[in-house]
């Protein structure tokens, strides 16, 4: 990971040794209710300017939202369908030839609900990037197991635990919830209580997991 | 046992093989926990193999997203639950770098004794039930009596010896015991002869050579293709270490080497975690010499409330490379953790490792992966 770069803007992370640090915890005594519903704060990531970035904008334009970097750590914004092409370039071009993982982050209250994000790796370059896309519910996005072999049970855990398909996927299956359960846990409309009471009973015998 | 039915044999004759699909596990000693896998045979050929898991499914990430930062850090010992210490410090890093702080040199040094200790601990477990599979019952003895040592002196510490929640985020909330140094010194004494003992044992042994030469061969591209990493990558000739490539903790302080070797065969999986534990030894030594005087806590707010944002932070565990994907929403809970687990991820390349391999050879290559199905299915 290149240069660490403060980040700017009014929610800066606290500063490393600074007098910053007890700032926030004094006024309010320990009760998690009293969070000030604040509206909504954005990222203070910083424009990621290096040669990579620069290529990656000239190759796919207007496809590519944002390259920037947050807490020295680089990510691109793409529009979903650039998403397997920006990943072929980067493994065929660029050297990033190891997929760390994909995941989603689930926004219930965007139009576009699911961040999904991919990261990868260089080993030759020692660099890290992270793919964000987002995308609506329902989308089905194209699957990368084309480009590594290993987004087969990434995509898998993603779909189990989202519900994001993925479009040309050989094997999309659930992969730690059985087969037959209703629901996508880690959704933010999944309560951590909720459960397949059918599921539960049919298969356990029990009336309850609870 | 069942046939695969669709095969209709009436020319075929008693001798024919037929595809036959076999169960193995979920509750197998050689599957070391849940895992179940679905073996596709003809004879004693494996054609092809599918992994049943979720057995151990708890949903961590999704308690993640109901607890405070620092609630949530006794939950990540219970992943990898025979290397509790490395998962503790991924997590407390993460935070730590969402946080934009870190931890005091002297915390730095006790993380980086504790964790190799665990990462000895960790490969201890894995030469022990690696080597029973296989059919030598004495390693796994040996191994728990040197993996006690190590446990004792976290015990000592911090009072557990599987689940530690040894790290705070910020740095540690127990200074070291009276004596902690002279233990750790005792234990680095005592364990380099016992490496000597268990290589006496196996290495030259014409039935461990047989049984693991030329099994499960991974290369080094294969390796990049499936996301392997760990031991399993840096046998395939790979000289790739986080602790090297990305230093966290002050690993650049201290002076140690990257083992490889080039076959990428269960046998130089082997021989790569043997050398680990001796390089462990030799970072535990380095540390231990050079326990800085100071706090043991950083600056850390009283409320863990990092900026809106997100940082994915990567350790070499025992297993490879464990990943924290962290995003935080401003609130005092993650709104969102992703662990990338080492074994989850090595484990799906155990089809193309047995793949045209015999029966026999699953339980060698289930035992190299070093998989631990409390990670795989978090």
């Amino acid at each position: 990971m290149a240069d660490e770069q403060k980040p700017g803007g009014t929610e800066a992370p606290l500063p490393a040794g600074g007098e910053a640090a007890g700032k926030p915890a004094k006024p309010s005594p320990p009760k998690p209710a009293a969070a000030p519903p604040k509206p909504p704060a954005t990222m203070a990531a910083t424009p990621w300017e290096s040669d990579l970035a620069r290529g990656l904008k000239e190759r796919f334009g207007g496809q590519i939202r944002e390259t920037s970097t947050y807490l020295g750590q680089n990510f691109i914004v793409a529009r979903p369908e650039a998403a397997i092409p920006i990943l072929e370039y980067l493994k065929l071009e660029a050297d990033f030839d190891y997929l760390v993982d994909i995941t989603a982050v689930d926004w219930p209250k965007r139009p576009e609900r699911f961040d999904l994000v991919y990261i990868v790796y260089s080993f030759p370059r020692n660099e890290r990037v992270r793919i964000k896309t987002q995308i609506p519910d329902g989308h089905k996005p194209e699957t990368a197991v084309g480009v590594h072999l290993t987004a087969n049970w990434l995509e898998r855990e993603v779909f189990d635990m989202f519900g994001i398909e993925f479009a040309g996927h050989p094997d999309m299956r659930r992969i730690l919830m059985p087969e037959e359960w209703q629901g996508h846990p880690l959704r933010k409309d999944y309560s951590i209580l909720q459960q397949d009471q059918r599921w539960v009973q049919e298969s356990l015998g029990i009336e309850s997991g609870q | 046992m069942k046939a695969a039915s669709e095969a209709s044999m009436p020319d075929s004759t008693f001798l024919d093989s037929t595809e036959l699909v076999l169960n193995m596990g979920p509750q197998h000693p050689s599957t070391h926990g849940v895992l179940r896998v679905i073996l596709k045979l003809d004879g004693e050929k494996i054609l092809g193999t599918d992994c049943v898991i979720g057995y151990l499914h708890r949903g961590v990430e999704k308690i993640a997203e109901n607890r405070t930062y620092a609630q949530f850090n006794p939950y990540v010992d219970r992943m990898d639950y025979v290397a509790a210490v490395s998962n503790g410090l991924g997590y407390c890093l993460a935070v730590e770098k969402l946080l934009n702080i870190e931890a005091p040199p002297r915390a730095q040094v006790v993380r980086v004794i504790l964790t190799e200790l665990n990462r000895i601990a960790s490969h201890l477990v894995w030469l022990g039930t690696h080597a029973l599979d296989i059919g030598a019952i004495t390693p796994v003895f040996y191994c728990f009596r040197e993996r006690e040592e190590a446990l004792n002196i976290f015990e000592k510490y911090c009072g557990a010896r599987l689940t530690t929640h040894a790290f705070r985020i910020g740095g540690l909330q127990y200074e070291t015991y009276d004596g902690f140094e002279r233990d750790v010194k005792a234990f680095c004494d005592m364990f380099p002869p016992k490496v000597d003992e268990y290589e006496a044992l196996l290495t030259g042994n014409r039935i461990w050579l047989g049984r693991l030469t030329n099994v499960g061969v991974l290369t080094a591209d294969e390796c990049k293709e499936y996301g392997v990493t760990g031991p399993l990558l840096r046998a395939a000739g790979v000289k790739w270490d986080l602790r090297k490539a990305q230093p966290y903790s002050g690993y650049d302080k201290y002076d140690f080497e990257i083992p490889t070797r080039q076959n990428g065969d269960t046998f130089d999986r082997y021989i790569v975690r043997m050398q680990e534990m001796r390089q462990s030894v030799r970072i535990i030594r380095q540390a231990v010499e050079s326990i800085p005087e100071g706090p043991i806590m950083g600056k850390v707010p009283k409320v863990i409330k990092p900026a809106v944002g997100e940082a994915y932070v990567s350790i070499e565990a025992p297993k490879g490379e464990l990943g924290y994907y962290v995003v935080s929403d401003g609130s005092t809970q993650p709104y969102r953790v992703r662990v990338r687990p080492p074994s989850f991820v090595n484990l799906q390349a155990l089809d193309r490792m047995v793949r045209g391999a015999l029966v026999a050879d699953i339980c060698a290559v289930i035992g190299t992966l070093d998989i631990v199905l409390g990670e795989v299915d978090r």
